[in-house]
């Protein structure tokens, strides 16, 4: 029948699907002040961090978790989940990558990111995490010449402990909510980079990331600080295999940006997002934010999303500096039964700050996808201005698009505006396209690329291409 | 150049078309007409390879191909081009890269290469002038908040660009004032060649004064009852259709 051979244009084999069969020095599921102990432990953590820590965990425990989204799914049985896992390796990490597991090594050939190979042709520095241990961090004495440092957070904190007392938690406190709150208890590596004053970044900044271990949450946590007039471009990519119990993925970011400083954040994510039932899938709940502190700063959020069994993510901007900028540009899939409610929050503080979202969601399948935003003029944010443009785009006839737009102006010189459409693919569409001599994939291919236009430009240029591919593999199915 | 024979086409269960027959050589402008569920839209988007139409028993063959055998897209590459009755609307796609990739596509099939973008903007420029559509349309989505008129303008604006062997207009000439009517037509007559079949559907006689056919063929429950020339649309115009069932019955 028609709408079956539709929703076989929407499947897709997840290809990332395998596991690796490296031991794993993983804790019993569970968490109370031992784990975090262990955590810190392992990680050689100095005494403040693990306070810290604590301090969150204290903060946790008094806290609900938050119900107001617009998704469905069981409770989470957060005893029910180890919080460290590692792959089995002597103490010190690998200097080279000569020392690291040829196993890890394939593991990554097989993602098709052959760290060498691509970090040698595109220059790009690549933090490799492998479940909760970074594995190694290549490039850094380039970077040590330009100033910058790049690394994960583990050594941050062991290393650089006063730049990282210092804007630790200054943009997402432990209790801003409940994810956060036990990321800030558990977090168990993600990044760290600091661009001083006046610097540009001289490459694209990149990390991996993989949960491996069943049942392992993965809380990554990453700090983007960029100085006075300093800019940096960051990419963040993930993968995952299958799996058949949820996982849980609550990371944090946090983003500062000083006067006329730079960050662009970019996130290609291509999670498993469950069988056609829904099952098995990852849970991805994120508190991503940026601090435009300083005067004529800028923070950039662009992102495209593919996976994930539920997504719960508003990667947002704090406008407190005077004419910062603050912008999201999203591409958001949904299929299968995946359940995305996203969006993000501008928050005009500064005179003079401006804020652009560009949200473009697509839903096949049985999916349901929202769109949350709010737009928050300050009572001193004179002559702010948003502009935002929000549209859906619907595949088949059984999945769903919201929006939910919140606009609190405090401001009466600020200038808002708000533009959104909804549309549909169907098989007549399709048909108008193939009765042009256009094939079904080409015309699917082409309608929702003309579609994503506006979020693909602002993407950095590998990630674009890597972008359009996994929209069409994710939008291909059994065709022809 | 078609061959459409004791075709039998069933939609939903219910046979539509009961033995239809038909021959358009090339160069020659046929008119299928016939009252309302006659089965006029279901033959040409049976040809069209339209999805949820059953064909039970019969052969359609193109310049020698099977039809029936070829996908949606085959037979559009193959120069069977179909101009739809009610143009669906494609968001987000411009009409100019679909007319480019279509085009490109047909090329493709035929061996040629991509036409280079200046060739075609010239091309398409010239195309928009004869049927006196504004450029800025080019860069709209297609058929979004288009008029009915103005769809229909597009869809011979496609046809016009594409060049098919053979044109099947589905009532082209629905919705349409008179100065439109006069584009579309015009449009229409521009397409005629010898080498080239056209297939005009059409409820009213009106629009075969401005595009005035070899042949016309009257669709009666799902049979073609009568065929003639341009006259027997006038006849039908002042007689209606029931003389036509009369004599086929006698």
């Amino acid at each position: 029948m028609a709408s079956q051979e539709m929703e076989q244009l929407v499947r897709r084999d997840y290809k990332e699907g395998f596991v690796t069969d490296i031991e794993s020095d993983t804790l019993p599921p569970g968490l109370d002040e031992d784990v975090i102990a262990f955590i810190s432990n392992k990680k050689g953590e100095p005494e403040w961090m693990l306070e810290w820590r604590l301090d969150a965990y204290r903060k946790w425990l008094k806290m609900t978790p938050p119900s107001w989204a617009h998704l469905d799914y069981p409770p989470i049985d957060y005893q029910a989940i180890s919080y460290f896992s590692a792959p089995k390796r002597p103490e010190d990490r690998p200097q080279s990558l000569d020392e690291v597991d040829p196993k890890l090594l394939e593991t990554y050939e097989k993602l098709g990111i052959p760290l060498h190979e691509r970090a040698a042709l595109a220059g790009v520095a690549v933090d490799a995490v492998f479940d909760s241990v970074s594995v190694t961090t290549t490039f850094k004495e380039k970077l040590a010449e330009a100033g910058v440092i790049f690394c994960s957070i583990s050594e941050a904190v062991k290393e650089y402990p006063e730049l990282v007392k210092q804007y630790l938690g200054s943009v997402v406190p432990q209790t801003d909510n409940y994810f956060a709150a036990l990321n800030s208890a558990v977090f168990t590596d993600g990044s760290f980079v600091f661009v001083p004053k006046g610097v540009t970044c001289p490459m694209e900044l990149s990390t991996y990331f993989r949960i491996n271990a069943e049942n392992t949450g993965q809380f990554e946590r990453t700090l983007i600080i960029c100085e006075e007039g300093a800019q940096v471009s960051y990419l963040e990519g993930c993968t995952a295999p299958m799996r058949d119990e949820n996982q849980l993925h609550a990371a944090v970011v946090e983003l500062v940006a000083l006067d006329d400083a730079y960050i662009k954040y970019s996130t290609v994510q291509n999670w498993y997002p469950g069988d056609e039932d829904g099952k098995g899938g990852i849970y991805n709940f994120v508190t991503k934010r940026g601090d435009c502190r300083g005067d004529r700063s800028r923070i950039s959020w662009t992102q495209v999303e593919t996976g994930s069994a539920i997504t719960w993510k508003y990667p947002s901007c704090v406008l407190r500096g005077k004419d910062s900028k603050g912008e999201f540009y999203s591409v958001a899939v949904t299929n299968g039964r995946q359940q995305a409610d996203t969006g993000t929050k501008m928050i005009h503080i500064g005179e003079g700050s401006r804020s652009s979202i560009i949200s473009k969601g697509i839903s096949a399948g049985r999916s349901n996808q929202s769109y949350r935003g709010l737009v928050k003029i300050g009572p001193r944010a004179k002559g702010a201005r948003n502009f935002t443009q929000c549209d859906s785009l619907l595949i088949g006839d059984k999945c769903g698009a919201h929006t939910f737009p919140y606009q609190e102006i405090g401001n009466s010189t600020a200038t808002v505006e708000h533009e959104a459409t909804t549309s549909k693919i169907g098989e007549d569409q399709l048909f108008y396209c193939q009765s042009r001599g256009i094939s079904e994939e080409d015309a699917v291919s082409m309608i929702v690329n003309g579609f994503c236009k506006d979020v693909f430009q602002e993407l950095p240029m590998e990630f674009a291409v890597e972008a359009e591919a996994l929209l069409s593999v994710t939008l291909e199915g059994s065709v022809g | 150049m078609l061959e459409v024979k004791d075709l039998h086409v069933t939609v939903e269960g219910k046979e539509i078309l009961k033995g239809l027959s038909l021959t358009i050589n090339a160069g020659e402008v046929h008119a299928i007409m016939g009252p309302n569920g006659a089965g006029k839209s279901t033959l040409s988007s049976v040809i069209a390879g339209k999805e949820g139409y059953e064909v039970t028993s019969g052969s359609i063959t193109f310049e020698g191909q099977d039809v029936l055998e070829m996908e949606v897209e085959e037979r559009a590459q193959a120069g069977l081009l179909l101009g739809f009755q009610h143009p669906v609307e494609i968001p987000g796609v411009k009409n100019i890269y679909l007319l480019k990739s279509a085009l490109n596509t047909q090329r493709a099939a035929r061996g040629e290469g991509e036409m280079p973008a200046p060739e075609f903007l010239k091309l398409i420029k010239e195309k928009i002038a004869e049927m006196q559509m504004d450029a800025s349309f080019l860069q709209r989505s297609v058929n979004e908040g288009f008029s009915g008129g103005e769809k229909k303008r597009n869809e011979i604006l496609q046809m016009l660009v594409l060049q098919p062997k053979l044109a099947m207009l589905d009532e082209i000439d629905s919705g349409l004032d008179i100065d439109a009517l006069r584009v579309v037509a015009d449009g229409v007559n521009s397409l005629r060649a010898e080498d080239r079949g056209i297939l005009l559907v059409t409820h009213y006689q009106r629009l075969l004064d401005y595009i005035v056919p070899d042949h016309v063929h009257v669709l009666i429950d799902g049979r073609i009852a009568k065929s003639g020339d341009a006259e027997l649309a006038r006849e039908l115009e002042s007689r209606g259709y029931d003389w036509v069932l009369e004599e086929s019955a006698a």
